[in-house]
């Protein structure tokens, strides 16, 4: 299972990652393996709020849908549109393919955020 | 948690196991959707250990399942299956199953494994017959081989022609030299045979199947959903429960009405002559998305029912789902409403059946 040391981690399976005050948003390695094959993506929309804790997008594998939390509160910069066509992305490569791009409304929200060491330990129980 | 004697076997192949009606049992070996095609155009081997046998024997068993069971029990010969339901005194559904008949003193019982305790003592506590319900669940291993090639397949194990053995009838007889009872039913919508036997003997046929037969996968819990999903088959506490009548969800032709009387038979005679008041049916979903169960269904801003199942069919690569709704909107082509979340998204009603294979 991969997870790349330079991103944070939620309990909930997502990834942030910071770049110029943004922060990228996806799914982990390990989530996309539970998941199983990911057929269909719902994503939100270009500024809609995003709030931390609360779910912002909705992703169908054959078995069934699951909530993606968001890690962090702001506003949507962007969304990977490329996933509405190739959900199938999302279970290539997880890291790569981020979910949408928010614009950080309070930095310090980060701080609770895991270490990849810590959600490393965290998924293997 | 119980496991099936063909756990170790799961574990080899590294089946992703989940816990189902109490048992842990593979929900997927490599992925869904490749052995859901793999029962649809070649062939797929289930465990099915998990479910429940029971055995009803005795001077009036026949007697007994005729008045628990909706199906015309009378008429059956020797080695003939039906399939049929249990219902509760409001015509509600206690299970579905399959009852085999092996003499008119003997009949075997395959019921739901979440259900079978629940059966179990339903059926114990409505007999007031000379018979005998015995719980015989952990005397039978059970494998279902399913698909187009599944006759191909197991023909090459044994001396008995498997082509004399017709839909719902079943054999008692030797595969790989152990002794197994066969019998031509399945869950999936493709031919293929469901195999009872001993826990070592179906050890070692699963094992050898896999491992003779390049064109066999091994098919878990997760495609066997999706195979009876598309082919029209329903799932207790889905479809059919103990609030949705058979009437209702579309099973008719395993109620026998004019039979002499079973629980719940008052009531499904008056619910047929009344007309019915809602029907499970199909959707199809028009806008992007996919259906799960669950969600509610509108017609012009009222709600009118609830999904019961739904998936992105791997077989027709289109959402679809099956509803509960008024007879009124059952019709097929009907427009409704479906609530996604937060988004409302178009289907139309068709046929729940939306898988039929072609006859060979």
């Amino acid at each position: 299972m991969k997870t790349p040391k330079d991103l944070r981690y939620t309990q909930t399976h997502e990834w942030v990652k910071v770049e110029d005050g943004h922060a990228y948003i996806g799914i982990t390695d390990y989530a996309q393996d539970q998941l199983g094959e990911i057929v269909f993506i719902e994503l939100p929309e270009e500024s809609d709020d995003l709030e931390k804790g609360e779910e912002f997008a909705a992703i169908e594998s054959v078995k069934a849908a699951s909530d993606v939390m968001a890690p962090v509160s702001g506003v949507v910069n962007a969304v990977n549109e490329a996933l509405e066509d190739s959900p199938e992305l999302l279970n290539e490569d997880p890291y790569e393919n981020w979910i949408v791009k928010v614009e950080l409304e309070d930095e310090s929200e980060l701080e609770g955020l895991m270490s990849a060491e810590e959600y490393e330990n965290m998924s293997k129980e | 948690m119980k496991r099936t004697p063909l756990y170790d076997e799961h574990v080899r192949l590294h089946a992703r196991m989940v816990e189902y009606a109490g048992y842990e049992m593979p929900l997927q070996y490599t992925s869904i959707k490749e052995e859901h095609h793999a029962v649809r155009n070649r062939a797929g081997v289930f465990d099915v250990s998990h479910m429940g046998e029971i055995h009803i024997q005795g001077s009036e068993a026949t007697d007994l399942l005729d008045h628990i069971f909706t199906n015309r029990v009378r008429a059956m010969t020797a080695q003939e299956i039906q399939y049929g339901f249990l219902t509760n005194e409001k015509g509600g559904v206690v299970d579905d199953l399959l009852v085999y008949k092996v003499n008119d003193e003997f009949y075997l019982l395959v019921v739901n494994a979440a259900n079978k305790d629940k059966d179990f003592a339903w059926i114990k506590e409505k007999n007031n017959f000379d018979a005998t319900v015995i719980d015989k669940t952990d005397s039978y291993a059970e494998i279902a081989l399913q698909g187009p090639k599944a006759e191909e397949i197991l023909q090459t194990y044994t001396e008995t022609d498997l082509s004399a053995i017709r839909f719902f009838t079943f054999a008692e007889f030797e595969i790989a030299d152990k002794s197994f009872l066969v019998s031509r039913t399945g869950y999936t919508g493709e031919d293929g045979f469901e195999i009872y036997g001993e826990n070592d003997d179906v050890k070692m046929l699963f094992s050898r199947l896999l491992a003779e037969n390049e064109k066999l996968l091994p098919a878990g819990l997760g495609c066997r959903d999706t195979l009876r999903f598309e082919a029209g088959l329903p799932l207790y506490g889905h479809e059919i429960d103990a609030d949705i009548t058979p009437l209702e969800a579309g099973y008719g032709f395993a109620v026998d009405l004019r039979k002499e009387r079973f629980l719940g038979q008052d009531v499904l005679i008056r619910q047929k002559e009344a007309g019915l008041q809602r029907k499970v049916v199909g959707l199809e979903l028009l806008d992007k998305g996919i259906l799960r169960e669950g969600y509610d269904v509108y017609h012009e801003d009222e709600r009118i029912g609830r999904t019961l199942s739904g998936y992105l069919s791997p077989t027709l690569e289109k959402p679809l789902a099956t509803a509960i709704v008024p007879m009124k909107n059952a019709k097929k082509g009907t427009i409704v409403t479906v609530k996604v979340r937060k988004r409302m998204l178009q289907a139309r009603v068709r046929n729940k059946m939306f898988y039929r294979r072609k006859k060979s």
